[in-house]
């Protein structure tokens, strides 16, 4: 074959092209494979914002509700539970909320929640995982005399008062979680969606 | 070691030969300046097999393989994973093209006589892949486990029944693993499917090259392009690989990208033929489909089973069918390669060949009437005939002279 | 040649029977862009079929948003009570119970459009007839001794099979309608809620419904493909004449 007469050029430029829009193509060709791995609908389906109706909760009482595949407990604080709150906090590893990770802001204060009576926690326990047992009565417990009401985690014994809060002596360090949420309505609150997750 | 290079890929080279491999097999690997059309269809095939592999990869992510969840696991796939639906679309519009290559592909080799000395060893090595390519996508084809993929399991899996001395219903059960066509049957065949066989596919086709390399590229008019050699020892109607058959080669992929496009995005169910209308519905052991069809791409050779009326024999000629094709070299006893320059029963009969096959082809989707099974006959005899009398008019045909160099090419 | 011409005549008609059943099929002129259809549709398919047959493989919210349905209508109007925007469309019929009442459990229909095809269904919905001997009472004439009753028959009214005048052509000199009596013919005995002509378009928009929701990447994936076509076009551009240009080498 001849290779005089070659225009370098002409094949510099034409062999630029070609792997110019063939690269193109090639990420093209790439996207769907690389957006294939995003979570698919049925995982969107399931980690979807779930709805509870708190209107039937009575004073005192627990409901619990899913969300991602975790317990969330909703509980209903009397007004007497509120005002023991601040007495405990001596008890307390964290009773200010220090730690920021365990809840978003508008539930950064005494009663860990939007709205004084109700408290939305994720029932996970922060130790090992395990789903804490509601003891929402003021009276001795084999687990501690004083109790005031919350939350006791049969796996390993750690205590959390009725804001979550975690207690001296738990194996637990952290708070319990507080998912995102907002109200609906008065009487529908949304676990999954507030300000920033829409 | 050769001597010490200061560059990366002289480090590399030191270490692992691939300058060298690179040059023996593209920048240096001298093929036959007159390649025609009929000679895109093995890098297609190529581009086809890494198209399953990658798309099929990527369906395993998303697809479960038991009875229960499979169909189930499809439609996910097509509804709720990201782009789903074109993976699974270039899957099995991927099947069809795949096959389309590969029969356009033995189609050069019979016109051209590229299984003939020193080619053999390349043909028996590209019957085996194409061997295994039908088990393979016999296999893929259960795995949505719709009515078709069950009962075409049912059907095909029951001929090793017709081997005798209680040997074939034995053979039977082990390869369904259950009493019945069931998840056993289709968690083997996603193994079988996913890695066994891909495996040895590409090894073969790792070999099938390899043995082209070694004797060099067969071209239209048969002519052996080492006779002549420059004073460089290179085939003067040769030209490198690489960049002359790279850049000619890109055309024609682009060219075939276009058609398997329209395909895929307009039309993937194919009218039927290759996503079959029945498959949209889950395997019901208990309803037979109307009309049990292979994919298209089975169709001759399930035409020629059911031509024989008797099903032992009807086996037997199915797979004499594919067998015979393995012998072809020695069959072919014609001093000339190319059917440009075979006589005239050569050329007719190749061309009556191909038309009795694509007639199989269509015959093998469509119901057994008595018009389809009278021409099945006809057809499979042609078939047969083809090539159990190749021996005799191959050797009396007086063949035309066969040119010193290459003639065409560009 | 005479032999193979009637060769050729014989295998026509084999072909052409190879499709399979010698009913006559109404064309469905589906149109997967016509939304408005498509919502009618699946309203008529929640309301009417919903109970019996599930679409389990589609969601809600991907059929509000192909549809272009709100969200919120979507729930309040075509999503079955606690069931949530991104369920898969389940209903809540024991396959053994619809087994009981029907002879067979009803299936789901999400892809019955791919299966049956368009044609067919249109067909069949408009198909069925008085039939005493049936244990809904009702047959049909594409799907002989369906176990399904014919659940839009208020709609439709009532169809019978016999003896009828079918309209075979027109007179091309005054454009009157020529009519033949004929056996075997369903006809609408009493009408219905709709008119023969609206319950028509209601069964059109049904099938409408059902054939996207058999493919719901129908419209996108064509759409995808003229771009894909006109990526690969202007890619042969450059890919050509860069084999032209090393090819001038070679004589």
């Amino acid at each position: 074959m001849s290779q005089d007469g070659v225009n370098k050029s002409r094949r510099t430029l034409l062999v630029g092209a070609t792997a110019a829009v063939g690269a193109v193509g090639a990420g093209f060709v790439a996207v769907p494979f690389v957006k294939s791995w995003n979570p698919s609908e049925k995982a969107k389906a399931a980690g979807a914002p779930a709805k509870v109706d708190v209107s039937k909760i009575e004073p005192g009482a627990m409901l619990t509700a899913e969300w991602r595949g975790k317990p969330v407990y909703i509980a209903r604080r009397t007004e007497e539970a509120l005002n023991t709150l601040p007495s405990l906090n001596g008890d307390l590893k964290d009773p200010e909320n220090l730690n920021k990770a365990q809840q978003p802001e508008y539930a950064d204060n005494i009663n860990r929640s939007r709205k004084p009576e109700l408290i939305v926690l994720l029932g996970v326990c922060t130790h090992l995982g395990c789903a804490p047992k509601y003891h929402a009565e003021v009276k001795p417990e084999p687990f501690d005399a004083n109790w005031k009401g919350g939350w006791f985690c049969p796996c390993h014994g750690s205590k959390f008062d009725l804001s979550g809060r975690v207690f001296n002596g738990s194996p637990a360090s952290a708070n319990l979680e507080v998912p995102p949420y907002s109200y609906e309505s008065d009487n529908i609150v949304i676990i999954g969606v507030d300000e920033e997750n829409a | 070691m050769s001597k010490q290079q200061n560059t990366l890929m002289g480090w590399i080279d030191d270490r692992l030969p691939v300058t060298q491999t690179y040059e023996k097999h593209m920048s240096k690997y001298y093929a036959p300046k007159n390649f025609n059309f009929w000679y895109f269809f093995g890098v297609i095939s190529m581009l086809m097999l890494v198209n399953q592999i990658l798309s099929g990869i990527w369906l395993t992510m998303n697809f479960t393989p038991s009875a229960e969840a499979a169909f189930a696991s499809v439609e996910y796939i097509m509804r709720d994973v990201e782009w789903g639906w074109l993976i699974r679309y270039l899957h099995s519009t991927g099947a069809t093209f795949f096959f389309v290559a590969v029969y356009l592909h033995m189609m050069r080799a019979l016109l051209y006589g590229s299984y003939q000395k020193p080619r053999e060893l390349i043909w028996i090595f590209g019957m085996l892949i194409y061997l295994l390519l039908m088990a393979e996508a016999f296999m893929g084809y259960v795995l949505p486990w719709g009515q078709m993929s069950y009962w075409g399991a049912q059907v095909i899996i029951s001929l090793f029944g017709v081997i005798p001395f209680g040997i074939g219903d034995a053979l039977v059960e082990w390869v369904r693993g259950d009493f019945l066509i069931s998840g056993a049957t289709l968690n083997r065949f996603f193994a079988l499917h996913v890695i066994a066989l891909p495996l040895v596919i590409v090894m073969l086709v790792v070999l099938h090259l390899l043995a082209l390399h070694e004797v060099g590229s067969n071209n239209p008019d048969g002519v052996d392009i080492k006779k002549h050699k420059d004073e460089n020892g290179k085939p003067l109607d040769g030209v490198p690989f690489h960049p002359y058959y790279t850049v000619h080669d890109m055309v024609g992929i682009v060219v075939f990208l276009m058609v398997f496009c329209s395909v895929l995005f307009f039309m993937p169910e194919g009218g039927g033929f290759m996503l079959e209308y029945a498959n949209f519905e889950p395997a019901n052991g208990l309803k037979t489909p109307e009309h049990i069809a292979p994919v298209w791409y089975f169709g001759a050779f399930y035409a020629i089973l059911r031509a024989i009326p008797d099903k032992l024999m009807g086996v037997v000629a199915m797979g004499g069918a594919i067998a015979i094709l393995f012998v072809l070299p020695w069959l072919d006893k014609s001093p000339v390669r190319s059917w440009r320059y075979k006589g005239w029963i050569s050329k007719t009969f190749i061309v009556v060949f191909a038309i009795a096959f694509v007639l199989l082809t269509w015959l093998g989707t469509q119901p057994a009437t008595d018009i389809n099974t009278l021409l099945a006959r006809i057809s499979s005899v042609i078939y047969f005939g083809f090539f159990l009398l190749m021996p005799i008019y191959t050797k009396i045909e007086k063949t035309k002279p066969v040119p010193e160099r290459v003639t065409g090419g560009h | 040649m005479k032999k193979l011409f009637a060769l050729i005549a014989a295998v026509v008609p084999a072909l052409a029977l190879a499709a399979g059943g010698n009913v006559h099929l109404d064309e469905h002129k589906t149109d997967l862009h016509d939304k408005a259809s498509l919502q009618r549709g699946a309203q008529t398919y929640m309301n009417y079929c919903m109970g019996c047959h599930s679409l389990e493989h589609a969601r809600y919210n991907r059929v509000a948003r192909d549809l272009d349905i709100p969200e919120d209508l979507m729930m309040e109007n075509l999503v079955f009570p606690d069931k949530k925007i991104g369920a898969l469309m389940s209903n809540a019929m024991r396959p053994e119970d619809g087994k009981t009442w029907f002879g067979a459990t009803p299936p789901d229909l999400t892809l019955v459009a791919r299966v049956r095809r368009p044609d067919w269904l249109y067909t069949y919905l408009r198909s069925f007839y008085e039939d005493p001997s049936r244990p809904w009472g009702v047959n049909n004439a594409v799907f002989k001794d369906v176990g399904m009753p014919h659940v839009l028959a208020d709609l439709q009214g009532r169809q019978v099979k016999g003896t009828a005048q079918v309209a075979v052509g027109y007179d091309t000199l005054t454009g009157q309608e020529i009519t033949e009596e004929k056996e075997g013919v369903l006809y609408l005995a009493e009408e219905g809620t709709l008119s023969a002509a609206e319950y028509d378009r209601l069964v059109f928009d049904l099938v409408n419904f059902m054939t996207y929701v058999a493919e719901p990447i129908a419209v996108e994936r064509e759409r995808l493909g003229w771009w894909v076509l006109l990526f690969l076009a202007i890619f042969f551009v450059p890919v050509y004449m860069l084999n032209k240009e090393f090819w001038r080498d070679i004589k």
